[in-house]
């Protein structure tokens, strides 16, 4: 097989359809009915809440199908793939070898990776035995779709509007509108009677909008307006109840802390412009990949994205707002949380993946700054999750976690890894959301040790669901966290013990950090689990407790539903229970493609039975622990009490100073809020204020009174000199001079013709004489 | 043939019309010495149309002299109007526009 011949083995296919080059519908239609509810809401007879609904209800049509397209043209890009490497081997080889090839290709098992060696794609490339067995395998590399218009030419540079479609922004608009559906849905029974209900379904249908737009925008303006738009509807709708200081409170820090990460978003877009010359995230990930942007250049800017992930994905240490969100409504908090604004970073990194690829070198490393930030932020959100009371913040920083997950396996450059746990913890996590606000409903609290405890006897539908999501969040088998995180952990790469190998680089730090993580998420989840639903009511009013309706339990259904099944799109490669062509289905489908210029070559990690049951022991060996301590030894000590305890009386924290110290930094959630709030900005406010108090007093002040002054001196003197004087004599002098003129002048004015004539006739002599001597 | 008789001649009668015009009292005698300027006009026409052998100064002249008859017409029937409402056509008189 000749090299030339097996390094072109995918050749490029474009693909077209309908849906892939309209997918701008897809946030137009929640944008009209934002439109419609805010200007004939209130009129309507659901208060505007139908509109909201059909609009999202017709864009997760749109984006199904949308889907559907964009696999279905995949598989015939595929089929033409194949199409064109048999004649082009027909060409070179003749036709009885091409025979055979085919034959050959379609029976031969996928043999490359089984020896466990690295399966980067170049080198599988030069190994695979024939091009026709690598296109199946690989697939035909299809670029982006993308719909543009020119917007305004300035200065030579054309400004364009783009719409983009591929694997990536397709899995998005399903996810969003998706959960978007549930949560309208589920808010007309949660935010019923509420003072604002039409105002709130029109700012949940512009925060699907915005979303929808920032994940289809197809250059960095788009991207930029899009993300501030989703930044600004999550600060109106955690604002939605502002009448409480607390309230308002919180969607200020929101939007205030991701300002900080916006800077960073400007500076790094800018960057990026600036060096690859062009505004479209194809021309700058073309340029990136090409290496035509210097490294120093993709360093900075991608360090400079970082810093807008941090803010807007909750990175530490800028994660400090996503907890005080949830004073917004549950449902918003399931959105803003599952599908929307979280997600916006971890899809801009994705997005604009190349820049971080060559930026921060991922490939062949084993560490940087992305899976650094990434790897702190999942533990430090997984411990923060260990000692809340509130269950939404609980929920909160796990979902820090979370997203600490997806910047670490995009750090460690297992994209697909990170965009298949969005995809299925936009389900769980949203189902967990919502079934907390199902428990608020019933108790009026979210605090779990006052208010809650043995609610599964009152509420079974969602303890259910609750429970699903929470086993899919904490990672076992075969629930879709399961499959995901364990991605995630596969791509890390730095398994050395278990027999796995790394794909771009060995990141074991990361490793390390995921594994505890996901011992700290199982154990934090059994104690929400514990302390929700288990032991004897805390509350009052036990005998109100009543499970929701049905517009609160069918969307928790539908999540717990897909937390079971989510993960089964995507079986890692090699795994021996399932079927080839039921194996890693979403990487093959949202993946861009090997050849595709828009994207690097990345390392895919062969996946290790050692590793997944070794995952499998460490969470397992968390819940153990977990359930020994609330279900076993809080159980018994409530027993011998007599009434329902949610901790041990005399637990570890009382009885060690370091277990103390230790739970009351995390208490204090590392002091990050006093960090920001007590020192950085009462140090510089305080004596910021003082300096400025004096110039205003001393410098500002004193220079007004001056010009005041001088002002009126200057205009008292024009009035007497200037005014009265030069202006009033000069109107006056021409009066009186026209009125005598006027006097001399009516004196000419006989009446007499003849006098008129003698002037006439005096006149014309005059003139002949003038013409006579002078010309 | 001289030209300059005939010039000076018209001299002499558009002079005489202007005396007129200035010196007279009565309307109709202004509207007459008017006449003799422009008459004079017409000999100037006239004269100058011969010596240069050129039709266009008698054609003139015949325009003139259609123009001055309306001017006539007009002229008198103003001081048959003067005359009927003053019972006078002495022009000093007239003096209503005077400022």
């Amino acid at each position: 097989m000749p090299l030339t011949f097996a390094a072109e083995a995918s050749p490029i296919v474009e693909v077209s359809g309908w849906f892939l080059e309209h997918v701008w519908i897809a946030p137009l239609l929640p944008f009209l009915s934002f439109l419609g509810i805010l200007f004939f809401g209130k009129r309507l007879p659901f208060k505007g809440a139908e509109l909201g609904i059909a609009a999202v209800g017709l864009a997760l049509l749109f984006s199904s199908i949308t889907g559907v397209q964009w696999i279905t043209e995949l598989n015939s890009a595929d089929d033409e793939a194949i199409r064109i490497v048999e004649e082009k081997y027909e060409a070179e080889h003749g036709g009885e070898e091409a025979a055979a090839l085919a034959a050959d290709g379609s029976s031969v098992e996928i043999a490359a990776g089984s020896d466990g060696v690295v399966l980067a794609a170049s080198e599988s490339a030069v190994e695979a035995e024939n091009p026709v067995e690598l296109v199946e395998e690989e697939g035909a590399a299809v670029p982006i779709v993308e719909t543009a218009w020119d917007w305004f030419v300035n200065g030579g540079e054309t400004f364009q509007i783009s719409f983009i479609a591929d694997g990536l922004s397709v899995t998005l608009l399903f996810v969003v509108t998706l959960v978007s559906l549930l949560v309208h849905v589920y808010s007309t029974d949660y935010v019923a009677g509420d003072r604002r209900y039409t105002h709130y379904f029109a700012f949940l249908s512009l925060f699907t909008s915005a979303m929808l737009f920032f994940v289809t925008s197809g250059n960095i303006i788009q991207m930029i307006v899009g993300w501030e738009l989703v930044g600004v509807c999550s600060f109106a709708l955690i604002g939605h109840w502002w009448e409480e200081k607390e309230n308002s409170d919180a969607a200020l820090k929101a939007f205030l802390t991701n300002r900080v990460g916006d800077i960073g978003l400007l500076i790094g877009m800018i960057l990026l412009f600036f060096a690859a010359g062009s505004m479209s995230v194809i021309d700058v990930n073309a340029a990136a990949v090409a290496g035509e942007i210097d490294h120093l250049v993709l360093l900075v800017a991608s360090c400079a994205l970082i810093a807008a992930v941090m803010s807007k994905s909750g990175q530490f240490f800028l994660h400090t707002w996503l907890p005080d969100a949830m004073a917004g409504p549950t449902p918003v908090s399931a959105l803003i949380h599952a599908a929307t604004m979280v997600v916006a970073g971890i899809y801009m990194v994705a997005r604009l993946y190349p820049v971080f690829w060559e930026g921060l070198s991922i490939d062949g490393s084993s560490l940087n700054l992305l899976a650094i930030v990434g790897g702190v932020t999942t533990l430090v959100g997984a411990s923060l999750a260990f000692v809340q009371n509130d269950i939404k913040k609980v929920l909160a920083y796990s979902t820090i976690s979370q997203l600490g997950y997806m910047a670490l396996a995009l750090g460690v450059g297992a994209w697909t890894a990170a965009i298949f746990h969005l995809f299925t913890h936009a389900f769980f996590k949203a189902g967990l959301f919502l079934g907390s606000g199902s428990v608020a409903h019933a108790v009026h609290s979210f605090d779990m040790k006052k208010d809650m405890g043995g609610l599964r006897k009152h509420m079974p539908q969602t303890y259910k669901t609750f429970l699903i999501c929470s086993l899919a969040l904490a990672g076992l088998p075969p629930l879709a966290g399961f499959w995901s995180k364990d991605e995630i952990l596969v791509g890390t790469g730095g398994w050395g013990l278990f027999g796995g190998s790394g794909a771009n680089g060995a990141y074991t730090v990361m490793l390390a950090m995921s594994m505890v993580t996901a011992a700290l998420t199982a154990a934090y989840m059994t104690r929400v689990i514990y302390l929700t639903f288990f032991g004897e009511h805390r509350g009052h009013d036990e005998a109100h407790l009543h499970e929701s309706g049905r517009r609160i339990t069918v969307p928790l259904w539908i999540l717990a539903g897909l937390a079971l099944v989510a993960g089964f799109v995507n079986f890692p490669p090699g795994f021996q229970l399932v079927p080839d062509s039921w194996q890693e289905r979403f990487g093959f489908y949202v993946e861009p493609r090997p050849g595709v210029e828009t994207f690097p070559i990345i390392g895919h990690a062969k996946p290790s039975w050692s590793l997944a049951i070794a995952s499998i022991i460490v969470v397992m060996l968390a819940i153990g622990a977990a359930f020994w301590y609330y279900f076993v030894k809080v159980e018994a000590a409530s027993k011998a009490a007599g009434r329902s305890l949610t901790e041990l009386p005399n637990g570890p924290t009382s009885r060690f100073a370091l277990a103390r110290a230790g739970h009351t930094v995390l208490r204090q959630k590392y002091y990050l809020d006093h960090l920001y709030t007590g020192v950085i900005a009462a140090g510089t406010k305080g004596p910021i204020a003082k300096a400025t108090y004096w110039v205003n007093q001393n410098v500002i002040d004193r220079l007004v009174d001056r010009t005041g002054e001088t002002a009126v001196k200057a205009g008292t003197f024009v009035y007497e000199q200037v005014d009265q004087k030069v202006v009033d004599g000069v109107v006056n002098g021409s009066g009186i001079a026209s009125y005598g003129a006027g006097g001399e002048l009516r004196k000419m004015q006989t009446g007499k013709v003849q006098f008129y004539a003698g002037i006439m006739f005096a006149a014309a002599t005059l003139l002949a004489g003038v013409f006579i001597v002078f010309l | 043939m001289y030209l300059s008789q005939f010039l000076v001649l018209s001299a002499v009668l558009f002079s005489i019309g202007v005396y007129g015009v200035l010196a007279r009292r009565n309307g109709v005698l202004v509207l007459m010495s008017i006449e003799l300027i422009l008459n004079a006009v017409n000999i100037n026409l006239v004269a100058f149309g011969a010596f240069h052998g050129n039709i266009a100064g008698e054609v003139f002249a015949l325009f003139v002299i259609a123009v001055a008859a309306a001017e006539v017409g007009v002229g008198l029937a103003i001081v048959l109007l003067i005359y009927r409402n003053r019972r006078s056509v002495d022009l000093d008189q007239v003096d209503t526009m005077r400022g």
